[in-house]
């Protein structure tokens, strides 16, 4: 069944809003870089009644889908899902396997990567094809501190994961022709030993910080858990979501849903105001999608300084209330 | 209990919060689920880690907190080790040294890296069924349930032991050492060192040699842009930034603002 065509799959992760949507970020990023090695853009689907993310895939760049289709694959299950992505890279031998850096993707692709042989770069915040078409796979490393260019120079295929909001998706076309090919489900899938008991979808927030278009983000240099909660009544002023840096989730001072990071929510909003924050790489990768970024923090040198727009030198906590202030004598309420 | 400690391979050091003996957070999350059971339902608590000599500190802190052994992997061939190579010590770790273990728990994430990839990884070496990011684990006889939030789906599983689970960071509060149980912990030292030829590893399944990932290169991001400093009394920046900003934020929020501060009597 090895095809001599070299491609490039995309785990199709489709069980909520995000997840399918760094599907189709990927799918944008292996077109970007088949040309490169001449690679055809295939995506993996593994559920039940999926005709509707097949068509969605082409429409976004899959020239080529790989269906598995069973009411037992309805469930997420991640030794049916593994068992089967490794099959299927067994058989057809893809040179590269992008899977999004969900919940489920970051359990997922280890397990694939570990049966395949292979290496596994987590959370990538930028994928290109070297001189000699490996894939570097950019991520930060080191504490924050630094990042890492890294290959998988001789197993196969080369393997990564990436946070939704990293790439951008193409825009949904129509007028794409993909080729479908429906794999019968294996005879001998293995059985379940993590059970599903029971699941049920949590209520999605109102507004999602991903989508945001303000973003009010706080570091330690807030100074205090309560000093910290001002950041929510500025946000309430500018319609805008609340993040924060992993001290300040370790602090207890945000709830961890609110991590701004590369273990976190990517944002782009149109404006980012950025407070207390000196800029670890895991942070600032979540945010340069960002148009505009305000930074309030003591040190000027600090590297989120460095990458504002507008580096305010000040206390954080007393601009925010200086902030509040000002917004509120000016915001006009006919 | 399992902990992956960053080893530097450029400096060959550990990172500094580390190197003081500080236990990679996530995993101080990992033992309180260790220490629960323990109280629970009594269990024999191993305690592993990898690094150089120095992160024996980290074991003490676990005996001194209940843990009932600790074992240090230490070996220079194991540093530079991804999480493929790390995995796979570690399963070779536990099949000599636990090799009738019920439950291996470890931290979701280190610190430094964050690629949350050595338990899953752990799970299929050890061949046993793992589940990742737990947040509450009850054990009945012999059959473990966990409950987890997973891409917004709250999950209520199930597996039979023997199992790995990673354990979430918001789990629980891990406890603290009395400075007395610390003391103790020092004075009755309980580690196993243990190195690549004692496990019977191959140098080349280990460290750098046993990864298949390589780093090509590191560097330092440098983002700076040109950028606009303001400084000042607070209320004056202020004022500057709605001079300034005062549309682009006004655009962004959807909501009119007066830019200027005479707009007031206007």
């Amino acid at each position: 069944m090895n095809t001599n065509r070299c491609s490039i799959w995309v785990f199709g992760d489709y069980r909520n809003y995000f997840q399918n949507r760094v599907t189709l970020q990927l799918l944008s990023k292996a077109n970007d870089l088949a040309p490169k090695l001449a690679a055809e853009v295939c995506a993996v689907l593994f559920g039940h009644d999926l005709d509707e993310y097949v068509y969605e895939y082409i429409a976004h760049g899959a020239r080529k889908i790989y269906v598995v289709e069973h009411p037992c694959l309805k469930n997420y299950s991640i030794e049916k899902y593994t068992d089967l992505m490794v099959r299927l890279a067994l058989d057809y031998q893809p040179e590269a396997i992008l899977v999004g850096a969900t919940s489920f993707g970051k359990e997922f692709a280890p397990r694939v990567a570990k049966r395949l042989g292979t290496g596994l770069t987590a959370d990538c915040i930028g994928l290109e094809i070297t001189e000699k078409g490996q894939l570097l796979q950019i991520a930060p490393s080191f504490g924050g501190n630094l990042v890492a260019e890294i290959i998988t120079p001789k197993q196969r295929p080369q393997m990564a994961t990436v946070r939704p909001g990293v790439f951008q998706e193409i825009p949904h076309d129509n007028q794409l022709r993909g080729e479908v090919v429906r794999i019968p489900i294996p005879e001998n899938l293995p059985d379940d030993r993590v059970r599903l008991i029971a699941y049920e979808r949590q209520e999605q927030r109102e507004q999602r910080i991903e989508e945001a278009t303000v973003v009010v983000c706080g570091g330690r240099g807030m100074g205090s858990r309560k000093k910290f909660k001002k950041l929510f009544d500025l946000a309430e002023l500018l319609s805008a979501e609340v993040g924060g840096t992993r001290p300040v989730v370790y602090a207890g001072w945000l709830d961890s849903d609110a991590l701004v990071g590369q273990a976190g929510k990517h944002v782009k909003p149109q404006i980012l105001l950025s407070f207390g924050i000196s800029g670890a790489i895991q942070h600032t990768a979540a945010i340069s999608d960002a148009d505009f970024i305000i930074a309030v923090n003591k040190n000027p040198n600090a590297t989120m300084m460095k990458m504002a727009d507008v580096a305010v030198v000040a206390d954080a906590n007393q601009l925010c209330t200086a902030l509040i202030k000002g917004l509120k004598e000016r915001i006009q309420t006919r | 209990m399992v902990s992956e400690l960053p080893w530097d391979e450029k400096t060959g050091t550990l990172r500094r919060n580390l190197a003081e003996g500080m236990m990679n957070p996530a995993c101080a999350n990992a033992l309180e689920a260790a220490l629960e059971i323990k109280r629970q339902h009594g269990a024999d608590i191993t305690v592993i880690t990898m690094g150089p000599p120095m992160a024996e500190e980290v074991l003490y802190e676990a005996l001194a907190l209940g843990a009932d052994e600790g074992v240090l992997l230490t070996d220079p061939r194991m540093a530079g080790g991804d999480t493929y190579a790390t995995s796979y010590t570690l399963a070779r770790t536990i099949e000599k040294e636990c090799p009738d273990f019920d439950l291996v728990l470890c931290g979701c994430h280190t610190s430094d890296s964050e690629t949350s990839q050595v338990g899953p990884q752990l799970a299929e070496e050890l061949d046993v069924p793992g589940v990742a990011y737990v947040e509450r684990l009850e054990l009945e006889n012999r059959t473990a349930r966990m409950h987890r939030l997973s891409d917004n789906f709250i999950e209520t599983l199930e597996m039979d032991l023997p199992g790995l689970v990673t354990v979430a960071t918001r789990a629980n509060v891990p406890r603290y050492p009395a400075l007395g149980g610390l003391d103790i912990a020092f004075g009755r030292p309980k580690i196993k060192l243990l190195d690549s030829s004692q496990l019977g590893l191959e140098s080349d399944t280990i460290g750098l040699r046993g990864s298949p990932t390589k780093i090509l290169n590191v560097y330092s991001p440098t983002a700076a842009k040109k950028n606009t400093v303001l400084k000042g009394t607070p209320k004056k920046i202020v004022d500057q930034i709605f001079i300034n900003y005062g549309d682009k934020i006004s655009g962004a929020i959807g909501k009119d603002l007066k830019t200027h501060h005479h707009d007031k009597q206007s």
